[in-house]
């Protein structure tokens, strides 16, 4: 296998967009991505696209084409594909590229993830993301998306003694990290009483708990390493993207409070970089509810279960802890357009990496992103790292 | 959405029937068709659960989809049957009386409909047992 470099990215503003078009925003992303490589649409030999739901959010299927067709590539036939597992479908979208690459199969491949979202109602919107799960045996019952994290959230606390607090200081974090991203949705810090105050959506989970409905997208490109430098002087190695399934449903799971396809995928991608927990220096996870950084942290391996809520109060993982988690804002303050997401969180270490992150900066030199699936029924997690 | 797809498990969704594996003894509700234990060595026959369990985890759903909107507030929960099985259903209890490892039993219920006059459709929910 070929080793692999991303050579450029893009990313929309995250929010809601009501100007703006599911093909604008794609299209706007792309091109940020071709700038920041310094290289032409007649280079690429491959696109992979992460999207959830265009069908339900936009009336919009053969997502592929659409965005071959409108990023100027429909006459070049190059091959376009959309790949879909929930809120991971970006993350899926960059191990396709990645794979394609290191194959030898393909040299120059974009991955993108794009969603709009704000086109139907909160009602609409609510039952499409409940499509996460299992809609017969969840969906059908009466279960929400937040519903199911907050079971996840009632069992944490009640097993390991999280405090209620705790849990809204994720947010806070978060929102801090986003106050210092032009990128994101929420650039506003709150109050741990701002959480605490906020409706209740599903006990324990409040309003605040919950990463937002957002219109984004993003593009990364990637390359072999070898070719790396004929297109950026930053080139960044992904050192490793691993993938991982579990049940669909959230009752099936082994234990309610762990992911484990976070674990199989996290262990794997560490095995593959052959690297260890103590060398991510920054790492991008996938908090659509405070709940689940919280299952993050301790199931990707960086502390034991139980552990997380004490060092998220002792700002183990804040912009300036020993391990800054989700220097983006994360899905909570940067925003959730869900198949987006994955690709944001490559585009996010990407620049930290390069030492690009301004106002959000952290040092270090190898990063790491965990995108899930639904409760967790897809998990990918990746390593980058400056060469 | 469709309910026409609801109705293929009616008999299941009504009496709480799943399925085990003569193979491994595993009982499984929802039902599978295949053991995940055993694959192809497995042998799925039909399962009549007792209906009886207790609360693994719940939530009380304040924002639902449209179709359950005016339910709210209303608690779901995990519930693990006493054969082993869980699921994930509404209990039919105040918000404030549902704990986790309540004792629950399964009762025959509307879950639903599909729009103001569409079909309406039934299902197992659970209500708490002393
Ligand atoms: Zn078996």
């Amino acid at each position: 296998m070929r080793k692999v470099a991303v050579i450029g990215v893009g990313c929309t503003p995250f929010g809601e967009k009501w100007e703006t078009s599911f093909r604008n925003l794609f299209v706007d992303a792309g091109a940020r991505a071709l700038e920041d490589a310094a290289i032409s649409g007649e280079q690429i030999d491959e696109l992979f696209v992460g999207n959830m739901s265009a069908g339900r959010f936009v009336d919009q299927e053969h997502i592929g084409a659409l965005i071959a067709d409108y990023a100027g590539l429909a006459t070049k036939h190059v091959p376009s594909t959309r790949v879909e597992a929930a809120c991971s479908s970006g993350g899926l979208a960059f191990r396709q590229a990645v794979t394609a690459v290191a194959s030898g199969n393909a040299d120059i491949v974009v991955a993108a993830g794009v969603e709009k979202m704000t086109d139907v109602g909160t009602g609409a919107t609510v039952d499409t993301l409940a499509g996460a799960a299992d809609r017969e045996w969840e969906g059908f019952p009466g279960a929400t998306f937040p519903g199911l994290y907050a079971m996840i959230a009632r069992d944490y606390m009640h097993r390991f003694g999280l405090t209620r607090e705790q849990l809204a200081m994720v947010a806070v974090k978060n929102h801090r990290n986003g106050a210092r991203n032009p990128n994101a949705q929420f650039q506003k810090e709150i109050s741990i009483d701002t959480v605490m105050q906020s409706s209740l959506v599903a006990d324990p989970l409040r309003l605040f708990d919950c990463s937002p409905i957002t219109d984004g997208a993003a593009a990364v490109i990637v390359a072999p390493l070898e070719r790396a430098r004929e297109f950026t002087d930053t080139p960044i190695q992904v050192l490793s993207s691993a993938q991982a399934s579990d049940t669909i449903a959230l009752h099936d799971r082994r234990d309610i409070s762990t992911l484990d396809a976070t674990v199989a995928a996290a262990n794997r991608a560490f095995q593959l970089a052959r690297l260890e927990r103590k060398d991510i220096d920054m790492v991008e996870v996938h908090d659509c509810f405070t709940i689940a950084e919280i299952c993050a942290i301790e199931d990707l391996g960086f502390c034991s279960k139980g552990e997380a809520g004490r060092l998220t109060e002792e700002g183990y993982t804040a912009l300036d802890g020993t391990l800054p988690v989700n220097p983006s804002g994360g899905l909570k303050a940067c925003g959730h357009p869900v198949g987006a997401t994955g690709i944001k969180q490559v585009y996010e270490i990407v620049m930290q990496l390069r030492g690009e992150a301004s106002g959000r900066q952290v040092d270090g030199e190898i990063g790491m992103t965990h995108n899930v699936g639904g409760t967790g029924a897809t998990v990918v997690c990746s390593i980058l790292g400056v060469v | 959405m469709s309910v026409a797809r609801f109705w293929r498990k009616q008999p299941q969704r009504y009496n709480l029937i799943g399925t085990s594996c003569e193979t491994c003894g595993r009982a499984f509700f929802p039902p599978r068709s295949f053991c995940p234990e055993c694959r192809r060595d497995g042998k799925i026959v039909d399962h009549a659960f007792a209906g009886t369990g207790h609360v693994v985890t719940f939530t009380i759903i304040r924002t639902a989809s449209e179709a359950f909107e005016h339910l709210t507030p209303y608690v779901l929960a995990i519930v693990e049957l006493d054969e082993g099985a869980r699921l994930t259903s509404q209990i039919v209890c105040t918000i404030d009386e549902v704990s986790i490892g309540m004792r629950v039993k399964n009762v025959f219920r509307k879950l639903g409909s599909d729009g103001e006059s569409g079909p309406l459709y039934y299902g197992t929910k659970f209500i708490p047992v002393k």
